[in-house]
């Protein structure tokens, strides 16, 4: 539901109207007046009601999640700058810049929570959702080469002692990367256990 | 700090226009009161509070850099 029409006493009554009733906010709308409220002889006969059709503007998510981000960073006096890569499945932001190890976090966890924040941000009034992935100077795509290499080297360990690894708790993507690396091994399995946020990746001999 | 709070907050809701944050000082440390409409508190808190957890994590990153301890409640 993109547009719908609206009548009322006044315009801004119409459009008011149509605003609750789409559930959005008067930033993100434009409307058409199709008839000109008219009050009639004495206020009494022959009186129009305003007649609006309301449209919702969607937002590049895009856009938004760059304005998203260039105003977090200018709070907190940070020089960023972000460049825009296009992968299959979603839009990569990568962030330059010195001193930027703070929104890395511990394990990512700094970046992992702003990259949540800024998809939120940037798909509450788009048209069709768009992950937006946001690296700090290639720290995920570090991160998942290492991840990688991890799984082969354990995938080995557990093929010459027969005995299952337990990984160390991870975020689902990370654990994706683990899942990915071993798949193709035809020894191995993977799976995870345990609960969110501290679901564990597991190697083990295919029986 | 206080405008980074306003800043996401304000992305997130419906209603940016009733967004507004208190500084209060507790003991060395800055406690922020985010207030947002009562129909927004959804969209501030998430399923099992992970969007609040996402604001916190992000604004105490912040507070390293400027070497304060922070708090945010959300009142």
């Amino acid at each position: 539901m993109n547009s719908i029409e609206k009548s009322g006493k006044t315009i801004e009554e119409a459009v008011d109207l149509a605003i609750e009733e789409l559930g959005v906010t008067h930033e993100n709308i434009e409307y058409e007046i199709l008839e000109e409220p008219s009050k009639g002889l004495f206020g009494l006969f022959g009186g129009k009601m305003a007649r609006v059709r309301v449209t919702v503007k969607f937002k590049d998510p895009i856009a938004v999640a760059k304005e998203f981000l260039e105003q977090v960073f200018n709070t907190m006096k940070l020089e960023v700058f972000i460049e825009k890569m296009s992968q299959e499945d979603a839009i990569v932001l990568n962030l330059r810049g010195d001193d930027l190890g703070l929104l890395i976090g511990k394990h990512g966890q700094t970046l992992d929570a702003l990259q949540y924040l800024c998809n939120l941000a940037a798909n509450k009034n788009a048209e069709q959702r768009v992950k937006i992935i946001i690296d700090v100077e290639d720290y995920r795509k570090r991160r998942a080469e290492t991840l990688s290499r991890l799984a082969l080297r354990l995938a080995d360990k557990v093929r010459r002692r027969g005995d299952r690894i337990v990984l160390e708790p991870m975020n689902p993507h990370e654990r994706k990367i683990i899942h990915m690396a071993l798949q193709n091994d035809r020894r191995i399995v993977t799976y995870s256990e345990g609960d969110e946020p501290f679901r564990k990746v597991v190697i083990a001999l295919k029986k | 700090m206080k405008e980074l709070i306003e800043v996401i907050a304000k992305s997130l809701v419906d209603h940016p226009e009733e967004v507004s944050v208190m500084e209060e000082t507790d003991n060395h440390t800055m406690v922020y009161k985010l207030h947002v409409a009562t129909e927004d508190m959804g969209k501030i808190i998430g399923k099992q509070g992970r969007i609040a957890k996402a604001l916190r994590t992000v604004v105490k990153a912040a507070a390293i850099r400027e070497n304060v301890k922070v708090m945010v409640e959300i009142v």
